[in-house]
């Protein structure tokens, strides 16, 4: 049993670190002479490392649901990180269709970026609680998991697009949008970074606060720069915390969200601007040559073709199979629980997208606008709702 | 209505931007799609005419044409989606947790939240998705999507239908996908003709003018799936007739034997045993999770029940004549069916008291030697026991659920969670009663004064389980609405309609094309039929326009 999970890691690690080479090698592709990167070899290289990288994932899915009976998609570490699987096999698919070596440039780095923010998750198997025994788990989380990689492509597209297109030889509001997109970006970066910083550490500061008459206690895995509200610090050699968070922010573990959120900013900014000042430009003027050569009327249209591909999933996935098993567990397919209520928003959102686009001819720097908006909504579901909105869903 | 002849024979409705037969662009109605400024034609609905676009005068006609629009259509859905995230900034009534200071939306969200906690309540967003504006805002997207629908599939089905292989040159030139050849051979014609067909194409030959045309059926998609979407909102309007949808809730202690509520006498359950499981601790596997989430990982909420039907459920007034039908387990996602009512597992209560016994001794007996002795059910209270050897205890007050609140004592619930008594103890031959207060580990004498003292002997306790009990005749219109709106969502997003003109012009040949999307693909397929012969590939006109 130890040994499957064992390799059931290891084989997570290997897809990670060959996501990583593989990037490289479709950045490779950008300095490929001759027309067209049909025939070039590193990007040959690179979505044959994809292949095996996705199958190593494939091996640690399918080992970790033997280790522990039933499929890993019940916990937040597990499910990102079969987020980041789905984005892949999106990535292969419409890699697939038009051989753009350049959507792997930029859809493996964010694929890597949720996998990396997916491990600082407990990555114990966990056992099931009653509601989540049912076979409608599997059918359910994978088809949204399935479905908002597709549409995660078309954020990865539009981004590519808005890069390519937004002039970046002068300072506008549209270059300003960008930097703070790629900004968000590297929030994530920059938690991943100060988590595997403090836990190589073995860094802890434990906690005792009352919530509701009941006194809990939160260990700290990062140094509290934020509090519980009336805690209480246990541990010895830890530091104190600067403030409390503030009342408002109820229940378990808010004091140390709250304080996670915080760490993420200052290394996220402190990363950004290190970035800045070794470039020397802004983000999105440093990475558009890189684009130099792509077409920007087929990154448009891989956008639209991944809503279009990803907008059925998502909604047999997230609206209906989730309606169904709500019905068998809960005993009513819709209850406005705020997991729902923003799968409703994200179906609405993208109904609005294609509406536009189709009717209102909204193409080109539009969409691209759209699609990054719609993987913000899809990214604040995934993580503000289960950290901050807890409700039925609430994992971690 | 005036009617428009165009030049080829056909009769067009008023309002027709496109000729429905040749596509050659009728003028005086070119400002409609906006072809006046531009090069390339607007084919969104191949220049059919709509109502919407044509008429503008009654009421009728103004409120038609704010449904029918798509802005109006986007709008809505955007203000809806706002709406919804507004809806989640704090729990909705329906969730406020059941640990919170009060379960009254008046008091929870100041309490919790503070001042914007109160405005949030307030505005009546507590209830955000049950309030009149929020259906309203659903009604209009309902109301959007019916005449959106009606508006352009009509017209379009008709100019689809109609339309010839032969067109108008300006209609061909002005597409997106373009190419004028000045020679060709009749056999490279042919060569194209049949490449096409090998992809699958329907092509037309009318006297020498092909149309080749393929999946025009994607077109539909857009009605169908709204179809769907309108299917599944009347559904969700049938949910307030109470004979389609019934939603009732019940709690049953172990052992008891009740009416199921909302089957109108009908059915009866009792509830054998209500179990809680939980995961071993010590499992190998799930160790370290169960460490960390301090213990308790509750593994299964299981009632066992058995469901009887009473056959003199329609006499009045007989006596209930219960046959057993279903003996089974309910657990939480397997509910239990049976004659169109569902139970599921929603709630327990754990430890709730069955009986309390109790024995009556002297104050001053360090022994506690037994006077006498009764014992009181929970469940069901007598307001006075008497007693074997003469002593009377009257239940002056019975607190089920006891706190001490507010300076005086009080019930949390009505249910026996923390039983506590204002008892009268009549000794034998007296009238004069002692006042004693009794609870667990509480035994108050008020007045100190008191010779006999009551103590707890023993009690026994029983779970609770709590079920839903659901009808729902909808549940079918809410499955076929969404099986619908998938057809149709997949029918428009999977397939495309594509249509290639080639058509003679003297020695040469026009060649023209649309896609309602993928324009890669149409070309890949123009690239495929022409190859090897001297046609012109077609250019894409709106590249060059950029």
């Amino acid at each position: 049993m130890g040994d499957l999970l064992g390799l059931s890691s290891t084989m997570l690690y290997v897809a990670f670190v060959l996501y990583i080479i593989a990037t490289a090698f479709f950045g490779a592709t950008i300095k490929d002479k001759g027309k067209g990167n049909k025939k070039s070899l590193s990007g040959k290289i690179g979505i044959t490392l994809t292949l095996i990288g996705f199958l190593a994932q494939i091996v640690y899915f399918i080992t970790r649901w033997i280790a522990s009976g039933h499929a890993p998609v019940s916990n937040m570490f597990e499910f990102m990180t079969f987020f980041g699987m789905a984005m892949v096999l999106a990535f292969i698919v419409l890699y697939f269709i038009y051989r753009l070596s350049i959507i792997g440039l930029f859809a493996l780095p964010v694929a890597i970026i949720v996998i990396a923010y997916a491990s600082m998750f407990p990555r114990e198997i966990s056992p099931l609680v009653p509601s989540l025994q049912s076979h409608w788990l599997y059918i359910h989380v994978t088809t949204v998991a399935l479905g908002e990689g597709l549409l995660a492509i078309s954020f990865v597209t539009g981004l590519a697009y808005l890069i390519k297109k937004i002039d970046q030889t002068v300072r506008s509001k549209r270059t300003t949008w960008l930097e703070i997109v790629l900004y968000s970006l590297i929030l994530f970066v920059g938690f991943s970074v100060i988590s595997v910083t403090f836990s190589i550490m073995n860094y802890e500061a434990t906690f005792e606060y009352p919530v509701d008459n009941k006194t809990l206690t939160s260990t700290y895995t990062l140094p509290p720069i934020a509090g519980p509200t009336d805690g209480e610090l246990l541990t010895s050699d830890a530091m104190t915390p600067l403030f409390e968070a503030p009342a408002w922010m109820h229940g378990a573990d808010a004091g140390k969200k709250l304080n996670t959120i915080i760490w993420s900013f200052i290394t996220g900014s402190i990363i950004y601007l290190l970035l800045r000042l070794i470039l020397r430009k802004r983000l999105g003027a440093a990475l558009q040559p890189l684009l130099k050569r792509s077409k920007l009327d087929l990154l448009d249209e891989i956008t639209y073709r991944s809503v279009a591909i990803g907008f059925p999933v998502f909604t047999l996935g997230g609206l209906i199979f989730a309606a169904i098993w709500a019905q068998i567990a809960w005993d009513r397919f819709w209850g406005w629980d705020p997991k729902e209520v923003w799968a409703l928003v994200t179906w609405f959102f993208y109904a609005a997208f294609l509406h536009l686009r189709l009717s209102r001819g909204w193409h080109g720097e539009k969409s691209a606008w759209l699609a990054v908006g719609g993987f913000a909504i899809i990214m604040f579901n995934l993580i503000a709702v289960n950290l901050i909105l807890a409700g039925l869903h609430s994992y971690a | 209505m005036k009617k428009i002849k165009c030049e080829c024979g056909h009769v067009n409705p008023e309002g027709t931007v496109l000729c429905e037969a040749c596509g050659k662009p009728i003028e005086g109605n070119q400002h409609i799609d906006g072809n006046d400024k531009k090069k390339l034609l607007n084919m969104r609905y191949d220049g059919s005419a709509r109502r919407s676009q044509t008429y503008n005068k009654s009421i009728i006609d103004k409120t038609w044409n704010f449904f029918s629009s798509v802005k109006v259509g986007v709008w809505l859905i955007v203000i809806t989606l706002i709406a919804s995230a507004v809806g989640t900034i704090f729990p909705q009534q329906q969730y406020i947790p059941s640990d919170a200071i009060s379960r009254d939306p008046a008091i929870f969200y100041e309490d919790r939240y503070g001042i914007l906690g109160k405005i949030y309540y307030q505005l009546g967003f507590h209830d955000l998705f049950g309030s009149w504006w929020y259906m309203l805002l659903v009604a209009m997207i309902g109301v959007s999507l019916v005449i959106c629908s009606i508006d352009r599939f009509v017209p379009l089905y008709k100019a689809l239908k109609i339309q010839k292989a032969k067109r108008h040159e300006t209609f061909l030139n002005r597409q997106r996908l373009f190419s004028e050849t000045e020679q060709v051979s009749p056999e490279d014609i042919e060569k194209v003709k049949n490449r096409l067909k090998k992809q699958r194409y329907n092509v037309r030959d009318e006297d020498g003018y092909i149309l080749a045309e393929k999946g025009r059926f994607s077109r539909w998609g857009p009605y169908v799936n709204h179809i769907g979407l309108i299917i599944i909102l009347l559904a969700a309007l049938l949910r307030f007739t109470p004979i389609l949808f019934m939603d009732e809730y019940v709690w049953v202690r172990e052992g008891e034997q009740i009416v199921i509520p909302g089957t109108h006498g009908e059915y009866y359950i009792e509830n054998k045993k209500f179990t809680l499981e939980t995961y071993d601790a010590d499992d190998e596997k799930f160790k370290a999770a169960i460490e960390k989430q301090g213990g308790m990982i509750p593994s299964n909420f299981q009632t066992d029940a058995i469901i009887y039907k009473d056959n003199n459920a329609d006499v009045p007034g007989a006596e209930p004549d219960l046959e057993k039908i279903i003996e089974s387990d309910i657990r939480m996602n397997q509910p239990l069916k049976f004659d169109g009512y569902t139970l599921y597992q929603a709630g327990y209560q754990e430890n709730e008291f069955t009986s309390m016994s109790f024995i009556i001794h002297e104050t001053d007996d360090a022994d506690e030697q037994k006077l006498d002795e009764f014992s009181i059910s929970l469940t069901e209270p007598k307001a006075e026991y008497e007693l074997e050897n003469g002593f009377r205890v009257k239940v002056e007050e019975y607190f089920p659920d006891y706190v001490f609140q507010d300076g005086e004592p009080a019930s949390q619930t009505n249910y026996p969670r923390n039983p506590a008594f204002v008892l009268l103890i009549y000794p034998p031959e007296s009238d004069t009663p002692e006042v004693s207060f009794i609870g667990i580990g509480k035994n108050i004498d008020a007045t100190g004064e008191n010779k006999y003292k009551v103590s707890i002997q023993d009690f026994s306790m029983h779970n609770v389980s709590g079920l839903t009990v659901k009808r729902d005749y909808t549940l079918p219109f809410f499955i076929f609405g969404a099986a619908i709106f998938m057809i149709g969502v997949i029918q428009g997003m999977y397939w495309q309609h594509r249509r290639i003109w080639v058509n003679p012009k003297g020695d040469g040949l026009l060649v023209a094309a649309h896609t309602n999307k993928n324009w890669f693909g149409v070309k890949k397929d123009i690239e495929k039929a022409i190859e090897g012969t001297n046609i012109n590939m077609v250019v894409d006109q709106q590249e060059l326009e950029e």
